[in-house]
C-alpha cells in the first residue's frame, strides 16, 4: 500500500517551552486503520492536530503524496453547537463548503443514516445521550465523505457498552467509506481491536517507539476478540507500551 | 418553566399584604397625606393626574429605549471590533472602564453644559447602559468553544462565517444577560440625568415630575410618579427575561429545569 502521508523528523515545541514531539517519524498508508497508542501527554494528539493542519511543526515536515485530502476530525468530546439541531450540526462542514440547506439535505440524511441516527435530525444536542452526541459528531465528520478521518480519543468519555457498540459501528463505517483512519487512544485493547497497525508513542519528547502490525485482513467481531491473534497482539502492544513508558 | 400556583400566589400575596399594612398604618394613625400618603390616595392621584403623568412616562420610556437601542448597537459593534483585534481592545477597553466607573450623576451637569438638555439625558442613559452590553458581549464572543473554533479552522471558514455561525450564537446568552442589566440601567440613567436637567429647569420626564411635585409639596404625586418608574423598571426586566427565555429555552442550560 502506498503512503498517504509521512511525518519526517517532526519536532513540536510550544510557546511555554514544553516539547511535545521530538524527531517523530511516521508513515500513514492509504486505506489503513492506524492507532496512535501512548500514555497521556505523549504528544499523540499534537501529532493528530498537525496532520489536520491545526498546528504547525516547529521543525521537520509533513509530506503528502497527493496533497492534503478532505479531512474529517472527531474530538474527544462531541463538540456540537448546542444552539443548533442535529441536522444543522451535520450541515456545518457542507455549509462552510458553500452548500445550501437544500443541496445538503440528502447528504446529511445519508450521514445520519450511516451512524444510526435516522429520525433525530430535529433534536437538539442536549436532548441526546453521550453516545448519540458522539454519533452526531461522527456523522458531521463524515458529511463531506473525507478520505482521511482523524479521531482524538473519541470514545474515552463513554461507558464500556456504548464504546463497544461505537467501535463496531466504526469498523463497519470504515468498510463502507474505504477511508483512511488515524485513531488516537490510550487503550491497548481498543487499539488492537480496531487497527491494522499500531504506532506506540513514548513521551517527553513524544515519538514513535514501536510499530505493531495487527492482521489487516481479519474481520473484527466478537470472534476476533476471543482469538489467540487478538491476545497476542494485545500482549505485544502492552509490552511495547510498557517499554516506551520505561524509557521516559 | 412549569410553576405551581403557589409560586405565583406567594409573591403577589406578600406584595398585597405590604400595601394593606401601609394603608392601615396611615388610616389608624391618621397620618396627613403630605407626610405619607396612603396607597389608595396614590392610586387616585395616578388616575386623576394620568394625563400629565402618562405624557412624562412616555418621554422617559422613549429616552430609555432610545438609549438602550444605541447602547446595544454600540456595545455589540465595539465588542466585535475588540474580538477582531487585541490592540483595539487594549487601547479602548480602559476608556470604557473609566466611563463606567465615573458616577453618572457627576457627568450629567457637565453634559448639560455642552449639549441640549434632551440630548444630554439621552447620552447619560446611553453611557450607563453601554458598558454591561459591551463587557458581556466581549466575554461572550471570547468564550466560544475552542474545539469548535478548531473545527471551523479545519473547514477553512472565513472570519466572517466564524463570527456569524459560531461567535455570535456563543455570545447570545451573555448578551441577553447584559441586555437585562442594561435595560434597568438605561432607565436609571435617564432618571438621574432628568433630575440633573430638571433642576436646571428643563425636561418633562417622570423624574422632572417628581422634582416639580416636591417643590409643590405634592407628596402623593411624587409617590405616583415613583410607582410608574418602578413599574417601568419591572416591566423592562420582565420583557427581557421573557425574550431571553424565548431565545434560549431550547438549548441553553440557564433556561432549563434541572431534571431532579
Amino acid at each position: 500500500m502506498a503512503n498517504m502521508l509521512s511525518l519526517r523528523g517532526v519536532d513540536k515545541v510550544f510557546a511555554s517551552g514544553a516539547q511535545a514531539l521530538g524527531g517523530l517519524d511516521l508513515d500513514v498508508r492509504e486505506g489503513e486503520f492506524l492507532s496512535l497508542l501512548g500514555p497521556s501527554g505523549c504528544g499523540k494528539s499534537t501529532a493528530l492536530r498537525m496532520i489536520a493542519g491545526l498546528a504547525q511543526p516547529t521543525r521537520g515536515a509533513i509530506e503528502w503524496r497527493a496533497g492534503r485530502p478532505e479531512v474529517g476530525f472527531v474530538f474527544q468530546d462531541a463538540v456540537l453547537m448546542p444552539w443548533a439541531t442535529v441536522f444543522d450540526n451535520v450541515w456545518l462542514p457542507l455549509r462552510l463548503a458553500g452548500l445550501s440547506r437544500a443541496q445538503s439535505s440528502s447528504k446529511i440524511e445519508a450521514a445520519l443514516e450511516l451512524v444510526g441516527l435516522h429520525g433525530f435530525a430535529n433534536a437538539y444536542p442536549r436532548e441526546l445521550s453521550g453516545g448519540m452526541k458522539m454519533r452526531v459528531s461522527i456523522a458531521r465528520a463524515l458529511a463531506l465523505r473525507p478520505a482521511l478521518l482523524l479521531m482524538d480519543e473519541p470514545f474515552a468519555a463513554l461507558d464500556e457498552i456504548t464504546r463497544q457498540k461505537l467501535n463496531d459501528d466504526l469498523m463497519r463505517l470504515k468498510q463502507e467509506l474505504s477511508a483512511t483512519v488515524i485513531f488516537v487512544t490510550h487503550s491497548v485493547f481498543e487499539s488492537v481491536y480496531l487497527s491494522d497497525r499500531i504506532a506506540v508513542f513514548s513521551s517527553r519528547p513524544g515519538r514513535v517507539a514501536a510499530e505493531i502490525e495487527v492482521s489487516a485482513s481479519t474481520p473484527r467481531n466478537d470472534e476476533f476478540r476471543l482469538s489467540p491473534l487478538y491476545a497476542q497482539a494485545c500482549k505485544k502492544a502492552s509490552d511495547a507500551l510498557h517499554a516506551a513508558m520505561g524509557e521516559a | 418553566m412549569r410553576r405551581s400556583f403557589t409560586d405565583y400566589a406567594l409573591p403577589v400575596f406578600v406584595f398585597l399584604a405590604m400595601i394593606g399594612i401601609w394603608e392601615a398604618v396611615v388610616r389608624i394613625n391618621a397620618i396627613p397625606p403630605y407626610v405619607l400618603p396612603a396607597p389608595s390616595l396614590i392610586g387616585a392621584t395616578l388616575v386623576n393626574d394620568w394625563e400629565t403623568l402618562s405624557g412624562s412616562l412616555l418621554v422617559t420610556l422613549r429616552i430609555t429605549f432610545e438609549a438602550l437601542f444605541a447602547a446595544t448597537i454600540g456595545g455589540v459593534a465595539l465588542a466585535i471590533l475588540f474580538a477582531r483585534s487585541r490592540w483595539i481592545e487594549r487601547s479602548f477597553f480602559p476608556l470604557a472602564v473609566v466611563l463606567q466607573v465615573t458616577p453618572i450623576v457627576a457627568i450629567a451637569p457637565l453634559l448639560l453644559v455642552y449639549l441640549e438638555a434632551n440630548t444630554a439625558v439621552l447620552v447619560c442613559a446611553f453611557l450607563v447602559a453601554f458598558f454591561p452590553i459591551l463587557s458581556n458581549m466581549a466575554l461572550g464572543l471570547a468564550s466560544a468553544d475552542h474545539n469548535l473554533i478548531d473545527l471551523f479552522e479545519l473547514y477553512k471558514a472565513s472570519r466572517w462565517k466564524q463570527l456569524i455561525l459560531l461567535r455570535l450564537p456563543s455570545a447570545l446568552p451573555y448578551f441577553l444577560g447584559g441586555l437585562r442589566i442594561a435595560g434597568g440601567l438605561a432607565l436609571i440613567g435617564a432618571i438621574v440625568a432628568e433630575i440633573a436637567a430638571g433642576s436646571a429647569g428643563q425636561g418633562a420626564g417622570l423624574a422632572f415630575r417628581i422634582v416639580e411635585a416636591g417643590f409643590r409639596l405634592n407628596i402623593p404625586r411624587m409617590f405616583a410618579a415613583l410607582a410608574l418608574i418602578s413599574a417601568s423598571g419591572v416591566l423592562i426586566y420582565l420583557t427581557f427575561t421573557l425574550l431571553s427565555w424565548a431565545l434560549l429555552s431550547r438549548w441553553h442550560d440557564s433556561s432549563r429545569e434541572r431534571g431532579v
